[in-house]
């Protein structure tokens, strides 16, 4: 007969109406699936009692390998085995050549929007790489919990932006898996402690995994979380501590930099395994087998190793002091530090980390696994397994989002660090008279000039009805659902004319664009004003020149004689002149001189409207 | 009328009790459901009803209501692995016939 589980009083569920529901870590370097089994929330081993499912898909003529078997191949056949596929997700080819030459993989050329890397078994995309292992891990999740899944939340890194998150839904979608929710790690390592229930406070999320870094600020509020701000680098990890002894071993070693594959393969290898043992031990032996069959024999001590980390660890911090800032605290506000991500098991990690938000680390559950332990809290909730116990995730943008306004200017909609799901809305207008379609251009970042910021999508309002320019009403929305997905819709409101974009997939950020935008944002803060205060300027004389030019072709010709059309038409071109070349208060000074020495056409104008609107009727029928 | 719980269950009630943080202990029972008549509950117990049966065994109080009782009389709560599958398991006497996956039954 089947297997039961304990259910809460009264949840006990019909036969054959288990709903089943895990919780998927998509690490880096391993991922996890965990599921709530009795109350009790819990990963899932395989055959082999083994939790952690290596993040490596190997490609071979005969099929595909998922996990340790195919890790362990990697130094042999590095070209059909593909490690640290997070790191190319939702990625453009620009993108992932920016990141370094450490990848071996050989990319089709082409511009196509998403990169495919050569194997033996044709190529594969980095959605179809992450889809094997989120069906390696469902398989196992199955068998363990005797059922079909209902769905599956999956967390992803607060820093992915749009199109890093689109693509893990597909590859969810392409695994034919039912996405409850992406849920931001952070997060997700708050509820597996349980910071939920205990008292309102302030805690910090510190999570260094094999290759991503991130730091979130949480505030718990009756029971709610609130992130207050994230920050993060999410080209930061472990790895870069193996690295930092391969390094080393290599200067050692006197191993060349452009040694094989393999051997360069075997020294991470070898690192990650001195890491590992530097955390019990004070020091550990090193062996490493040179291509020429020689070997060499080290000793690296937990001293030097520290010297050799300390600035990694360091580069951390400022992330920290920076998350801090966006949510206007200091360290001394931070109840609990939560430490997640297997390198925090790193003692200096930890000690560092204590000594700068002034407070012991929390690090009761295994920082691999509690990201999943939080995910499968969250899927057995938005299941339905749960009722009475609502808990309500509040997460945020992490880059601002707008739109972009005449003159290349930004009008941000929805700033960052906004709490989601969020939707606004603002009204915009025409510009010319008798427009009929609008260009809405959406945008991600922090700056004040199109230029500077990130496109995200164009699509065109077309059907407006044809007004003077500023009559017609555009309302501009955008929402961001629970998944931090954008959508855009611009409707006219007397017609009801709308068009609406969803944001696709598309070119990801590189993790330093995401910091350097907002730092940049902060270094030219001064320079944007400037330039946006141009840029007004300049619209707004545009918008003089052009309204002045249409009223000069309607009826300059009845109401002004020769001379005074050739001193606004020179006053006109003056403005031009200025506009082009001249700063904002030149600008500024021009506009109300045109507008100034124009006045007694202005004046004339109206007299003419109100006696053509009167002609014709008796004053009495104004009364 | 008696209700037994293996050395095993009742391991794994109590640490699944401890890990909840509360709760007297568990609810056993029948309801009318299901592809083949009868389906089992098996539920943490926060509250004692009037005529509740309790059954007590290795530290764990088992809750029965007497109606329930009547179809589980014999009943040995058992908690076991099967693949990498593993659950509390149901050895019940009055059974008949059960549907294919067992989780409903007739007496």
């Amino acid at each position: 007969m089947a297997l039961l589980q304990l259910s809460e009083p009264g949840q006990s569920a019909a036969p054959h109406q288990h709903r089943l529901a895990v919780g998927i870590d998509l690490g880096t370097t391993n991922s996890l699936v965990a599921a709530v089994r009795s109350g009790k929330a819990v990963t899932l081993p395989n055959d082999d009692g083994e939790h952690l499912l290596p993040s490596v898909v190997r490609y071979t003529e005969n099929g595909i390998e998922v996990g340790r078997q195919a890790k362990e191949m990697a130094a042999k056949d590095p070209l059909n085995t593909i490690i640290s596929v997070k790191r190319l997700i939702g990625r453009g080819l620009a993108d992932i050549k920016s990141l370094g030459n450490q990848l071996p993989y050989q990319f089709q050329d082409g511009d196509a929007a998403v990169p495919r890397i050569h194997t033996a078994r044709g190529d594969v995309s980095s959605v179809e790489v992450s889809s094997e292992i989120l069906k390696s891990l469902v398989r196992r999740a199955e068998s363990s919990l005797g059922g079909e899944l209902e769905g599956i939340v999956i967390t992803v890194p607060a820093y992915f932006d749009d199109a890093q998150r689109q693509a893990t839904k597909d590859a969810a979608t392409i695994a034919g898996l039912k996405v409850l929710r992406l849920l931001n790690e952070p997060t997700a390592a708050a509820v597996a402690y349980g910071l939920d229930t205990g008292s309102d406070g302030v805690h910090a999320i510190y999570d260094l995994g094999g290759g991503t870094f991130d730091i979130s600020i949480l505030r718990l509020n009756k029971g709610v979380f609130e992130v207050l701000s994230t920050g993060g680098d999410s080209a930061l990890g472990g790895d870069d501590l193996d690295h930092a002894i391969a390094e080393w071993i290599m200067s050692q070693a006197d191993i060349d930099r452009d040694a094989d594959r393999s051997t360069l393969r075997q020294l991470m290898q070898v690192a990650c395994q001195a890491k590992e043992a530097l955390t019990e031990s004070d020091s550990t032996a090193i062996s490493v087998v040179l291509a020429d069959g020689a070997s060499w024999q080290g000793e690296l001590s937990r001293e030097h190793f520290n010297i050799l980390v300390d600035p990694l660890i360091r580069k951390t911090l400022a992330p920290c002091r920076r998350a801090l800032r966006d949510a206007g605290l200091t360290p001394e506000d931070i109840e609990d530090v939560v430490m997640v991500g297997g390198s925090t098991r790193v003692p200096r990690v930890r000690e560092l980390v204590g000594e700068f938000f002034r407070t012991e680390p929390l690090v009761d559950i295994d920082p691999d696994r509690v990201v999943a332990i939080g995910a499968a809290i969250q899927a057995d909730i938005l299941v339905g397994n749960k009722s009475d116990n609502e808990m309500l995730l509040l997460d945020v943008n992490p880059l601002s989002l707008g739109i972009e306004t005449m003159g290349g200017l930004v009008e941000k909609l929805i700033p960052r660090n906004t709490t989601i799901p969020v939707a606004r809305a603002q009204e915009f207008t025409t510009f010319k008279d008798g427009q009929t379609a609008m260009a809405v251009h959406v945008l991600q970042g922090e700056r004040e000039l199109v230029v500077d910021n990130r496109s995200l999508a164009r699509f065109e309002l077309r059907g407006i009805p044809p007004m003077v320019a500023g009559a017609a009403r555009i309302r501009v929305t955008f929402s961001v659902d629970a998944d931090g997905l954008l959508s855009v819709e611009a409707q006219e409101q007397s017609s009801g004319v709308r068009a609406s974009v969803e944001v696709k997939p598309s070119y990801g950020l590189t993790d330093g664009e995401i910091e350097s935008m907002l730092r940049e944002s902060i270094d030219h803060a001064q320079e944007d004003m400037e330039a946006r205060k141009l840029r007004e300027q300049q619209v707004e004389a545009e918008r003089v020149i052009e309204a002045l030019t249409a009223a000069l072709e309607d009826d300059g010709d009845a109401l002004l004689n020769a001379d005074e059309r050739s001193s606004v038409e020179s006053a006109l071109r003056t403005l031009a002149e200025i506009t082009r070349n001249g700063d904002h208060a030149a600008i500024k000074s021009a506009v109300d001189a045109l507008e100034k020495s124009c006045e007694f056409y202005v004046e004339r104008r109206m007299n003419a409207s109100v006696r053509k609107a009167m002609s014709g009727h008796s004053v009495d029928d104004f009364e | 009328m008696t209700i037994t719980i293996t050395e095993a269950a009742a391991r794994h009630v109590r640490n699944f009790l401890d890990n909840r943080g509360s709760g007297l202990g568990i609810r056993l029972g029948v309801r009318t459901s299901g592809c083949s008549g009868m389906a089992y509950v098996l539920e943490f117990a926060d509250d004692s009803e009037a005529d509740d049966q309790i059954f007590e065994q290795h530290g764990v109080k088992v809750l029965v209501d007497p109606k329930s009782l009547l179809y589980l009389d014999g009943t040995e709560l058992d908690y076991t692995k099967e693949g990498l599958n593993e659950g509390f398991k149901f050895n019940n006497p009055n059974v008949k016939d059960a549907c294919g996956c067992g989780e409903s039954f007739n007496v």
